[in-house]
């Protein structure tokens, strides 16, 4: 892999595993506050009522999203190298757009909400 | 007299493709018989390699029904289904011929992986002492009984799809070395098996460890060097 | 050079694989819609509302069924692929396969019982 260096390379797999470390225990909550939220019914005034000003749900979530915009592109990155055979700077490149669309889509609906 | 028929594929460079024969049936006949078998009696310009034939030398080793193993070690009655049975060079290597691929670009990658022992001791010294109860020397014996038969490298998916990836053989050797106290090389060694053709490619399919038929885990060795790779460059070493 | 087919791939670790691989590539998919059926409550709770009516559909219901499937299989895959990598190694830990399956099946179970209860 040209485009990256050799320390590059390996901070993305530490970075996939740290991140992913996260995302275990905010998945388990989510799994939770999911089944709940189901169970109570899925209106929007049920989920607003829960989420509106709720700081602390905000900022669980906001969290979570950074993780996933890590774990998602590094990921989606391994799959293209190896199953598309898109490597080089180009894959790379398309793993930070979809690294940002994710952080500013969910940091937007984040807001949407709580705010 | 057996005249019990097996109906046997063998992959031919020639047709590019499958080329049957029907050989005799023994009770007690392993894979390599059969091929053998063929090239004697049949076919005389087939093309395939062994050699101690008593699964010592990892020579023989070809896909049978798909699945890398060595041919002297598996008997056809394991193997054969409705009396019949595929054989095919390994994977992931360029055929030479026949069942006979090069096995250069494997060993290569051995050489990459810093595959090879680096000592500091002479002649004029004293033997080192290492002990074999030490967590570092048991993790090496774990690995140190591979024969480089290629069965790993075959049955590797990433190493179809990465080129460049060292593979499972090259790695585990590697793994064996870091844990070699007397090595001098331990950096340069983790260097050469970190990063996207090393260690952090494997994802852990594990298709080298159900294979080998030394019963080696390179999935426990790259595993491995992904927490000694990790721990080096934490420590500024890589 | 030949390539492997489906014959070297028959066994537990590789199906963890492909599941862990292929339950990722679902979920990437899905992110970006949940996003955006999420940031529909900027434009206030009613425009919420109608997307969640819009999608009160058995259809849609058996959808986020199998994506909690999916999050819980990918996860379980990969708390078992976090605990190989980093912890000293026992073997390929099939047995972790068979408990995150079965963690999977408990979370689908409970989130198809929240849905129709």
């Amino acid at each position: 892999m040209q485009s990256m260096s050799l320390a590059t390379q390996a901070r993305l797999w530490y970075w996939q595993r740290m991140s992913a470390t996260v995302l275990a225990l905010c998945v388990f909550v989510h799994l939770g506050i999911i089944i709940y939220a189901v169970h109570s019914g899925l209106s929007a005034s049920a989920i607003l009522g829960r989420t509106h000003g709720n700081l602390l749900f905000g900022a669980f979530y906001t969290v979570f999203v950074i993780a996933c915009a890590v774990h998602v592109p590094i990921g989606l990155l391994r799959v293209a190298q190896e199953w598309l055979h898109w490597r080089g700077r180009s894959a790379v490149s398309a793993s930070f757009a979809i690294s940002a669309g994710l952080t500013l889509m969910g940091l937007r609906a984040v807001y949407g909400v709580v705010l | 007299m057996n005249t019990e028929k097996l109906r046997v594929k063998v992959w031919r460079s020639g047709a590019k493709g499958l080329v049957t024969y029907d050989v005799p049936r023994h009770e007690s006949q392993t894979v390599l018989d059969v091929v053998t078998f063929i090239q004697r009696q049949m076919q005389p310009d087939l093309a395939y390699r062994f050699a101690c034939r008593v699964g010592m030398c990892g020579s023989c080793a070809m896909n049978v029904n798909g699945k890398a193993r060595w041919t002297c070690r598996t008997h056809v009655s394991k193997v054969a289904i409705n009396n019949e049975l595929e054989v095919a060079p390994l994977s992931n290597l360029p055929v030479i011929k026949d069942l006979v691929t090069d096995m250069s670009a494997f060993f290569e990658k051995w050489s990459r992986a810093k595959g090879q022992f680096s000592g500091s001791r002479t002649r004029h010294e004293d033997f080192a002492k290492v002990s074999p109860e030490s967590a570092q020397r048991k993790a090496a014996d774990a690995g140190i009984e591979c024969i480089g038969c290629g069965v790993c490298y075959s049955s590797c998916d990433v190493v179809t799809w990465r080129p460049d990836y060292l593979g499972p053989a090259a790695l585990n050797r590697a793994w064996t070395l870091v844990n070699d106290e007397r090595d001098m090389q331990r950096i340069e060694r983790l260097r050469a098996v970190a990063g996207d053709a090393g260690c952090h490619s494997c994802h852990t399919q594990a298709t080298c460890t159900e294979r080998c038929p030394k019963h080696l885990s390179p999935t426990a060795g790259i595993a491995g060097l992904k927490r000694m790779t990790m721990k080096a460059a934490l420590e500024g070493d890589l | 050079m030949r390539k492997n087919d489906y014959r070297a791939r028959t066994h537990p670790a590789y199906w963890a694989f492909l599941v862990h691989r292929l339950s990722g590539l679902a979920l990437a998919l899905f992110l970006p819609v949940h996003f955006w059926a999420l940031g529909h409550a900027i434009a206030g709770e009613a425009s919420l509302d109608g997307f969640l009516r819009a999608t009160d559909h058995p259809l849609f219901k058996f959808g986020e069924w199998g994506l909690v499937v999916l999050l819980s299989l990918h996860m379980m895959g990969g708390i078992r692929l976090l605990l190989i990598e980093f912890l000293p190694w026992a073997g390929l830990r099939k047995n972790w396969l068979a408990y995150g399956l079965g963690a999977s099946t408990c979370t689908g179970l409970a989130f198809l019982l929240a849905l129709i209860h």
